[in-house]
């Protein structure tokens, strides 16, 4: 009698081990969903959006930044063209990044968007943006990268200034390996 | 017991599945574990002696400080609280040993190879895990050491055990107490531990869960924690610590519960609120899987995060802070004497106290933007662990070491022991407070001029507390080899199953289940 | 009686070696009050927590000492029978309960104050690196990096420490007072965490991702902190030093740093000497933290450049291996955080100090041909 509640206890939270296992893996999506949702962390999504034919509201004029950081000391030259314009939400526009390889090596980077404040991020929408890919640059050679973008007018009243940042990482040496998105 | 021959002596502590042998085993690696984490502890105090490099490079100090924290929590808080669980859970409950003896052999077995695994990474090629025993990503993925795979290995190992001994606890006492042990009559100190293994069993998968990322994303290819593939170095903090706070109850909830049993009985006064005591244990238990952000406030989350984990962090305080009222007031109007045990309990319940009244204090969120992985953080769960679950974990041992061992230990020594280690703990810890107020960080292995003399005062008062543990030990040794005989009873106030049967404890105990009236 | 005397001595000196320390200027007991109004709005918060919990630790005590003290089995107390009473106990939920709701309106205040970061005069971008700081004025167009100046043999004990030992650097973070400023918070590698206590500012850089504070200062000055997350060897020696400036010193800083960028470099050939004076020099700050001022290395992973296959081997390959670093180990390059000059410098003298005589001479003309090379 008792060793056969014994073996059920045991078995139960056996599993209920199992499945806390699992929920660790589980909170991976629900904090990405939890992100999408909040704008935590300024994570946005690296898909584009699809382009809303918004009322532009010319009341507000929301400054936006760009910031290019190159991960690990990356031997390229990457910065924005234009640092700072002046946009109404609702209004389509476009920047461009500069990219130049310095290395003496074909090279392939992946760059990661961030904005701040957090609570911006899900307002600003891309439509084009060269972080949706990877991006292969050869020895020596430069390009210039377009984001094409607009605000939601939803955008909180309190925010006017939103910085959006690029953060350039090197995958040349990861090229070929299996990338699961979590 | 006789032995024809050494090897069965030593195959008699391999293949046992005594709860008394095995709760014994727990507690010497637990007892071997201290002086090794301790003897690292007294390493990073003799560097942090005066300002300058002394005697460690700043490679070798990070790795002291890393097997300090996991050694300390995993090896010898943790194992300490199940040996008292696997002694004491079935004399108290009245059940002849715990519900999966086997089992219970493996998941002691376990932990010495964790160990040598974890410590071995010291005598490797190239450095030990040295990114401190949160081991943030991306510090421990992509910048970690070859040895971090030794040691995900390791707390896969230490997980695993704690599990299983979780589910043993919990099996036993839904399913072996005597008859008339009713769930509201069992002692506060089986209670505490019932709800730590419900905590244990819902957080250390999620720990296996996060090194076992951290271990796919250093050689898999997969990005859980890495910004390049879409991951999030966040992300691993905010698992890291969804196991983490509660994990920080697991290694206290015991000792609140080995108090409870203690205070009673040098008050000879039963335990005030016992209802409310088993609430406030289960409360914070419940609030422990609701705060984890508050340990990065200053990581970038949003200001509606912030404020939701203040205000839930606050709210632990009322719980904690009624068992506390409720121990002050168990003693107020007792009939108290101060044996070594309380006047560890005592000691305990001052001193953590403190360590909570600055928890609070960090709760404050903008207060915790000073406070943060400075000196006062180092203060504060110093003050929680060591006069918290350290304390509890002495206070225990010597309660019930005359029911183990039928010898009453010395009790003079005992008295030694505490002053020393309260004075030492104090001097220790209290100067920290200020070094983190002043600004010296946690983690530096060096520090500016004006941080000279409380670091010190600190080390003066790590070696006062490191070597009179020796004194411990001692009396420990003593204790088993011989000394006065103890009585059934022990102590004048004691009550409870544990207290009924003969001093020492027979090998079998409660073969047949007393009756609870 | 007599452990009871023993007690009362101990308590003495204890409490003797607490205060014995307050006796100096320099330690201070206590957190800065600070020269902006986040920081000073969080000391008063900490001052009022702190008297909450002195309060409340003392009437717990006060009654636990009195038990202590009166209820004694030695004395011949009795026990008392009461074991629960509800009344009591929902007391002592309810109470703490409304002191702790009192104290989240002021911090809650307090937070939202610090996370508005609108209407900001400026923006600098902070970036931690493995293991100094870099600032990118965003408006002025002005970037450099801050590194730790104290000598090495300061911290190997060869040399008597300085005033700011460990909290001083060669180029400060300069900021104008009185103006709300913006930063940004990002990292190169690991996390770091910028945090300079008089600011009341502590954020978290994290790689790839970028987070925000601000800061408002009200009295020129210079505030130290330092990086407060461990981020791998050199945590402990990457301070953050900031030079608080009025308008108009700070202006005329702006125009000057400008200046100096754009100076050209007149190629002058430099004597062995010179280069040895500088490159010990510039070693010590740049080098020396990982490859140590002997030039031993720290075990595998900061390799001895002591006779090493680098400093003795081919001028180019060495060149080459500080300006680009070293892919897939903590060998970074160089060639956007050095000048020339100091390039130049600090090989020359890796060629020739500890023994390794090659008698070479690397001059800031031979760096510039390679940085040519380099944009080609």
């Amino acid at each position: 009698m008792a060793m056969n509640k014994t073996r059920r206890t045991a078995i139960i939270f056996s599993s209920i081990a199992v499945l806390m296992f699992g929920f660790g893996f589980a909170l991976v999506p629900l904090y990405n969903v939890f992100c999408d949702v909040t704008g935590l962390n300024g994570k946005i999504t690296g898909s584009s959006s699809a382009l809303i034919n918004n009322e532009v509201d010319r009341s507000r004029n929301i400054t936006v930044q760009f910031i290019a950081t190159g991960n690990e000391n990356l031997p390229w030259d990457f910065y924005p063209v234009i640092k700072e314009i002046k946009i109404h939400p609702g209004e389509m526009s476009r920047v461009e990044y500069f990219a130049q390889n310095n290395s003496d090596k074909d090279m392939v980077v992946q760059a990661i968007p961030s904005i701040t404040p957090g609570s911006a991020a899900k307002f600003l929408k891309k439509t084009e943006c060269f972080c949706f890919t990877q991006q292969v640059l050869k020895k020596g050679a430069s390009m210039r990268m377009p984001v094409l973008f607009y605000l939601d007018n939803d955008l909180d009243q309190n925010i006017n200034t939103i910085t959006l940042s690029y953060t350039l990482f090197d995958l040349t040496e990861k090229q070929g390996e299996s990338h699961d998105k979590p | 017991m006789e032995y024809a021959n050494p090897w069965q002596r030593i195959m008699r502590w391999v293949t046992t599945t005594n709860h008394k042998d095995i709760g014994t085993l727990y507690l010497m690696l637990s007892l071997v574990m201290l002086f090794i984490g301790g003897g690292m502890a007294l390493i990073i105090r003799g560097e942090l002696f005066m300002p300058g490099q002394q005697f460690i490079d700043p490679s070798f100090y990070n790795q002291m400080i890393t097997l300090h924290g996991l050694i300390m929590v995993f090896g010898v808080i943790m194992p300490a609280f199940v040996g008292l669980a696997n002694w004491q859970i079935p004399m108290m409950i009245g059940a002849p040993d715990m519900a999966l003896p086997r089992m219970n052999n493996w998941s002691f077995w376990i932990l010495p190879f964790a160990f040598t695994i974890l410590i071995s990474t010291l005598f490797m090629n190239g450095p030990a895990p040295n990114f401190g025993w949160t081991f943030y990503a991306p510090l421990s993925t992509t910048y970690g050491p070859p040895s971090t795979d030794f040691f995900i290995f390791a707390v896969h190992l230490m997980g695993l055990s704690s599990i299983m001994g979780a589910i043993n606890i919990i099996a036993t006492i839904l399913n072996l107490r005597a008859p008339g042990m009713r769930m509201m009559k069992l002692p506060i100190f089986v209670w505490s531990w019932l709800i730590t293994a419900f905590l244990l069993i819902a957080v250390m998968p999620v720990l296996a869960g996060a090194v076992t990322m951290m271990l796919t994303d250093r050689h898999f290819g997969t990005s859980f924690f890495n910004a390049a593939g879409g991951g999030d170095p966040l992300l691993f903090q905010h698992i890291f610590w969804f196991f983490g706070h509660p994990e920080v109850y697991i290694m206290i909830l015991p000792a609140f519960g080995v108090v409870s049993q203690i205070i009673p009985t040098f008050s000879r006064k039963k335990l005030f609120g016992y209802g409310s005591m088993v609430a406030a244990i289960a409360v914070i238990a419940f609030l422990s899987f609701l705060v984890w952000a508050h340990h990065m406030f200053v990581s970038g989350i949003s200001l509606g995060a912030e404020l939701f984990f203040m205000y839930s962090t606050m709210l632990i305080a009322v719980p904690t802070g009624v068992k506390v009222f409720n121990w002050v007031t168990t003693m107020f109007r007792g009939s108290l004497s101060f044996e070594t045990p309380m006047l560890f309990a005592v000691g305990f319940v001052v001193l953590f106290t403190i360590g909570g009244l600055s928890g609070l204090m960090l709760s404050i969120v903008p207060a915790d933007f000073q406070y943060h992985d400075t000196y006062f953080v180092v203060a504060h769960f110093h003050y929680v662990l060591v006069p918290g679950a350290l304390f509890g974990i002495l206070a225990g041992v010597y309660f019930w070491i005359p029911k183990w061992t039928g010898h009453m230990y010395n009790e003079a020594m005992g008295k030694w022991h505490f002053w020393l280690s309260v004075i030492g703990v104090n001097v220790t810890f209290f100067p920290m407070h200020f070094l983190g107020l002043a600004g010296m960080p946690r983690r530096v292995p060096d520090y500016a001029l004006q941080f000279t003399d409380f670091n010190m005062v600190a080390t003066v008062g790590a070696v006062i507390f490191g070597f009179s543990q020796l004194l411990f030990l001692v009396n420990i040794i003593k204790t088993i080899r011989g000394g006065k005989p103890a009585t059934d009873e022990v102590w004048e106030g004691a009550e409870g199953l544990e207290w009924t049967i003969p001093s020492p404890a027979p090998y079998h105990t409660f073969q047949t289940p007393p009756e609870v009236r | 009686m007599a452990l009871r005397g023993l007690f009362k001595k101990l308590t003495f000196i204890v409490g003797g070696f607490c205060f014995f320390p307050a006796l100096y200027a320099e330690s201070a007991l206590n957190m800065p009050r600070g020269v902006t109004p986040v920081s000073r709005d969080i000391f008063d918060l900490h001052m009022l927590i702190f008297w909450v919990c002195v309060v409340i630790g003392i009437i717990v005590f006060a009654i636990m000492l009195y038990a202590i003290i009166f209820h004694r089995k030695s004395r011949g107390y009795k026990a008392a029978k009461f074991h629960d009473h509800i009344t009591v106990e929902l007391a002592w939920v309810i109470v703490p309960f409304i002191i702790l709701v009192l104290m989240a309106i002021p911090a809650s205040k307090v937070l939202i104050k610090m996370n508005d970061t609108n209407h900001t005069d400026q923006t600098v971008k902070i970036t931690g690196y493995q293991w100094k700081w870099r600032y990118d004025y965003l408006k002025e167009d002005i970037g450099f990096f801050s590194n730790l100046s104290t000598p090495q043999a300061q911290i190997q004990g060869k040399e008597p420490k300085g005033p700011y030992y460990l909290l001083e650097v060669d180029k400060p973070l300069v900021l104008p007072i009185k103006q709300k400023i913006r930063l940004l918070v990002t990292s190169n590698d690991v996390i770091h965490s910028w945090w300079v206590p008089q600011l009341g500012v502590k954020r978290d850089a994290v790689p790839g991702f970028i987070h925000e504070s601000w800061v408002y200062i009200d009295e020129p000055g210079i505030y130290r902190g330092q990086c407060t997350e461990l981020c791998g060897i050199n945590h402990g020696f990457m301070p953050v030093v900031v030079e608080a400036l009025t308008q108009a010193d700070y202006d005329k800083w702006i125009t000057g740093h400008k200046q100096q960028a754009q100076q050209a470099q007149p190629d002058k050939t430099w004597t062995k000497e010179e280069l040895m004076t500088l490159g010990e020099k510039s070693y010590g700050t740049y080098c020396a933290v990982c490859h140590q001022v002997n030039g031993e290395g720290m075990g595998d992973i900061y390799p001895a450049l002591k006779k090493s296959k680098i400093a003795l081997g081919p001028i180019k390959k060495h060149i080459d291996l500080v300006l680009h670093g070293v892919q897939g180990t903590a060998m970074q390059g160089f060639i956007d955080q050095l000048t020339d000059d100091e390039l130049a410098a600090i090989i020359t003298f890796e060629r020739n100090a500890w023994g390794n005589d090659t008698g070479d001479a690397v001059q800031p003309s031979d760096i510039r041909k390679l940085r040519k090379g380099d944009e080609s």
